[in-house]
């Protein structure tokens, strides 16, 4: 350990099995149909219990995180966004969407072989990019049978039973149309037993993110990014579910012995939004300073679950099972699906951004933030929308905040150098020094 | 103690010699493609009119978007810190710095202590920084050094709509072939600098005394539409592109 680390660390034992669960996805959406099994297409958003009723040899591949895995790759990105641009589509459409068609024009799938055309979509439509992604993919596919839901019924906080009868109600024209497409049977049991795991995996994730209130913080958010990813796979799914107990059980770990996730903890930040995918290292960069991101509202609400605690606090969301609520039929578990999913924190800032600024400074005060660094991604509408309203919120509520452009998918607009130096001034201005630490695990 | 400040900028790089924190001297040269040849330059220019040989500079600290492509120097602080650093000792009353340099335009508030409390940068843009103005300049046929006081002869005030210097220059073209004065202009020009320049000003909550630095700083044009625009007195140092060499070189003092 270095004489300028404060903190013992160590990386995580379960990373390996987390990489694993995360091939074995991809590998099982491609090799699908050598099995006799199923595949489908849809956003990470999107109410992926439904399709498992179809069978345990249904295969997904979210759209976002296959994206974004593509933007990590530079070489094959670049490939990617300039086959959508040379196709007609404009450049500042969405750039998961645009690195995902990019992947279809070219016949390529990121981990080698054709792109496996899916047999249906099952998406929903939670914002602009998400409504027409799947239009273009039917397009680009040659025809694939598509089925939306939509989901704009205004922030959770004001739903109501009609508002959630229209969800479920187009849930079970869903059903029908599954059955229809695919000529399986429906077996309510296996919904059941995914709206279960669902409900148990974003709250599992939720309390994960609890844990990062700890000083030190136990994760950092780059981490982080790899391990909320499984589920934008399959939030539905056992494993993810198993995973995360795993993982909870761990991080506590480090927590109740101060395992640190750097070793020279003194600033603790959020970012927002998506990150520059291919450009990570900007996180690693702020070790430098002894400096961690320990989340955002973006990893902590994209799939955790989240409620307000009797002492007012944010912690993980009363799973049905802890309630004692038994679900018996296809109808509550589809209700139980939709209100679960409706509450999801990163849905609400899309009818106000100040529903996000509370939620921001929320975070900031409870896991006791020096600064934010806002991330203005020109690749997402949908999550940047109001982000300058946020930040004057932010402000406001005392918190210092460093902006930066760039964009999560597309690496011709992410200036790493001017980013790093923007860096170094905000550092400056929280009163933090470069600290170059050689005992960091990464 | 003789210290000595760089600034790497994208343009120029700019060196001041401080001997017992007073400036004694001062070089500049054209950073062109080797921008450490340029500084070696700049500094020998320095020590020349210093009266000292290089070697005897004490401690030497580099700022300025290359820095760290600097030569001699030990350690480096950011634009914003030897922004602040040099226009506080000027002016201890500084609470708004704004550095509008040929790359970037930048406002920084800070507090008494000359700490940094908030700063803004405009982004990927050539429309908040110097080179806009050379790039129009060009376009209206006019030598740069003359773009400011022609804008000041102006009579009418000329909306230019572009926040982007490419479609700000073919904006520049239309007015030219609609018998537009060059004169208005090039005064639309400066006020379209101006306002970009106030947005960041305003991004971070600008309050008195403003104290305008970097190379523009000489375009009276540019500062005449930039006081208007703020609604505020503007104070300029001599030798506003030096500040930053001259915040680096104190910062060097205090090793």
């Amino acid at each position: 350990m270095a004489a300028n680390a404060i903190y013992k660390t160590r990386p995580l034992e379960c990373w390996g099995k987390a990489k694993e669960i995360r091939r074995k996805y991809y590998e099982d959406y491609a090799q699908a149909h050598e099995r006799g099994g199923i595949r489908w297409a849809g956003g990470a958003w999107t109410f992926g219990a439904i399709p498992c009723g179809l069978g345990d040899d249904v295969h997904s591949i979210t759209s976002e995180p296959y994206g974004a895995s593509i933007a990590a790759d530079k070489k094959f990105s670049i490939r990617c966004l300039e086959a959508t641009e040379r196709a007609g589509y404009a450049r500042d459409l969405c750039s998961y969407m645009r690195n995902y068609w990019g992947s279809i024009l070219l016949d390529e799938y990121l981990w080698g072989g054709p792109f496996p055309k899916p047999d249906f979509l099952w998406q929903d439509h939670i914002c602009c990019s998400h409504a027409k992604w799947y239009q273009v993919v039917n397009d680009l596919e040659g025809g694939v049978p598509h089925f939306s839901i939509d989901v704009a019924v205004g922030p959770y906080g004001e739903i109501n039973e009609n508002k959630l009868s229209y969800l479920v109600g187009q849930m079970h024209d869903g059903i029908d149309w599954l059955e229809k497409v695919t000529g399986r049977a429906y077996d309510d049991e296996k919904l059941i037993e995914a709206v279960y795991n669902e409900c148990r995996s974003t709250a599992l994730w939720a309390e994960i993110c609890c844990l990062n209130k700890a000083k030190p913080a136990p994760l950092e958010e780059k981490t982080m990014f790899s391990l909320y990813v499984l589920g934008t796979l399959m939030k539905h799914s056992k494993v993810v579910a198993d995973f995360y107990e795993e993982l909870r059980d761990e991080v506590r770990d480090r927590v109740e012995n101060q395992i640190a996730a750097i070793p020279n903890e003194r600033c603790r930040l959020m970012s927002d939004t998506q990150p520059p995918w291919g450009f990570l290292k900007v996180f690693r960069y702020l070790e430098e300073f002894g400096a961690i991101s320990v989340g955002s509202l973006y990893t902590f609400g994209l799939i955790g679950m989240w409620e307000v605690k009797p002492d007012g606090t944010w912690g993980p969301r009363t799973t049905p099972q802890e309630k004692g609520l038994r679900i018996e039929t296809r109808d509550e578990a589809l209700r139980v699906l939709a209100d679960w999913n409706l509450s999801k924190p990163e849905w609400q800032h899309f009818y106000s951004p100040h529903l996000k600024t509370e939620m921001m400074v929320r975070i900031a005060r409870e896991w006791a933030l020096d600064g934010v660094m806002l991330h203005y991604n020109r690749g997402c509408e949908g999550l940047s929308l109001g982000i300058a309203e946020n930040r004057l919120g932010l402000i406001d509520a005392g918190f210092p905040v460093m902006t930066f452009e760039g964009n999560m998918g597309d690496e011709r607009e992410f200036d790493l150098a001017r980013t790093m130096a923007r860096i170094d001034s905000f550092m400056e201005t929280l009163g933090v020094k470069r600290d170059r630490v050689q005992g960091s695990p990464h | 103690m003789i210290t000595a400040g760089i600034d790497m900028g994208s343009k120029t790089v700019k060196v001041v010699i401080l001997r017992d924190g007073e400036m004694v001297g001062k070089g500049m040269m054209v950073a062109g493609f080797e921008s450490r040849a340029a500084a070696e330059a700049a500094f020998a220019a320095a020590s020349e009119e210093a009266g000292i040989k290089v070697d005897e500079v004490q401690h030497i600290v580099a700022t300025g978007a290359g820095r760290k492509f600097a030569p001699y120097t030990e350690r480096s602080v950011t634009d914003v810190a030897s922004d602040v650093k040099g226009a506080m000792a000027l002016y201890p009353g500084a609470r708004t710095v704004i550095d509008v340099g040929a790359e970037e335009g930048r406002a920084i508030r800070c507090n008494a202590e000359g700490k940094v409390l908030d700063f803004a940068l405009n982004e990927k843009c050539a429309a908040g920084a110097g080179a806009f103005t050379e790039a129009m300049s060009r376009a209206l046929e006019v030598e740069i050094e003359k773009l400011g006081e022609m804008s000041l002869k102006s009579r009418n005030a000329v909306p230019m709509n572009a926040q982007c210097a490419v479609f700000a220059e073919s904006e520049v073209v239309s007015l030219l072939h609609a018998k537009t004065p060059k004169e208005d202009i090039a005064r639309a020009v400066h006020d379209a600098i101006a306002s970009r320049i106030v947005s960041l000003a305003r991004k971070v909550g600008f309050e008195p005394e403003v104290i305008l630095i970097g190379g523009v700083a000489h375009n009276v044009g540019f500062v005449d539409s930039l006081g208007k625009a703020l609604q505020c007195e503007v104070t300029i140092p001599n030798d506003p592109e030096y500040i930053g060499a001259y915040g680096a070189a104190l910062a060097a003092t205090e090793e």
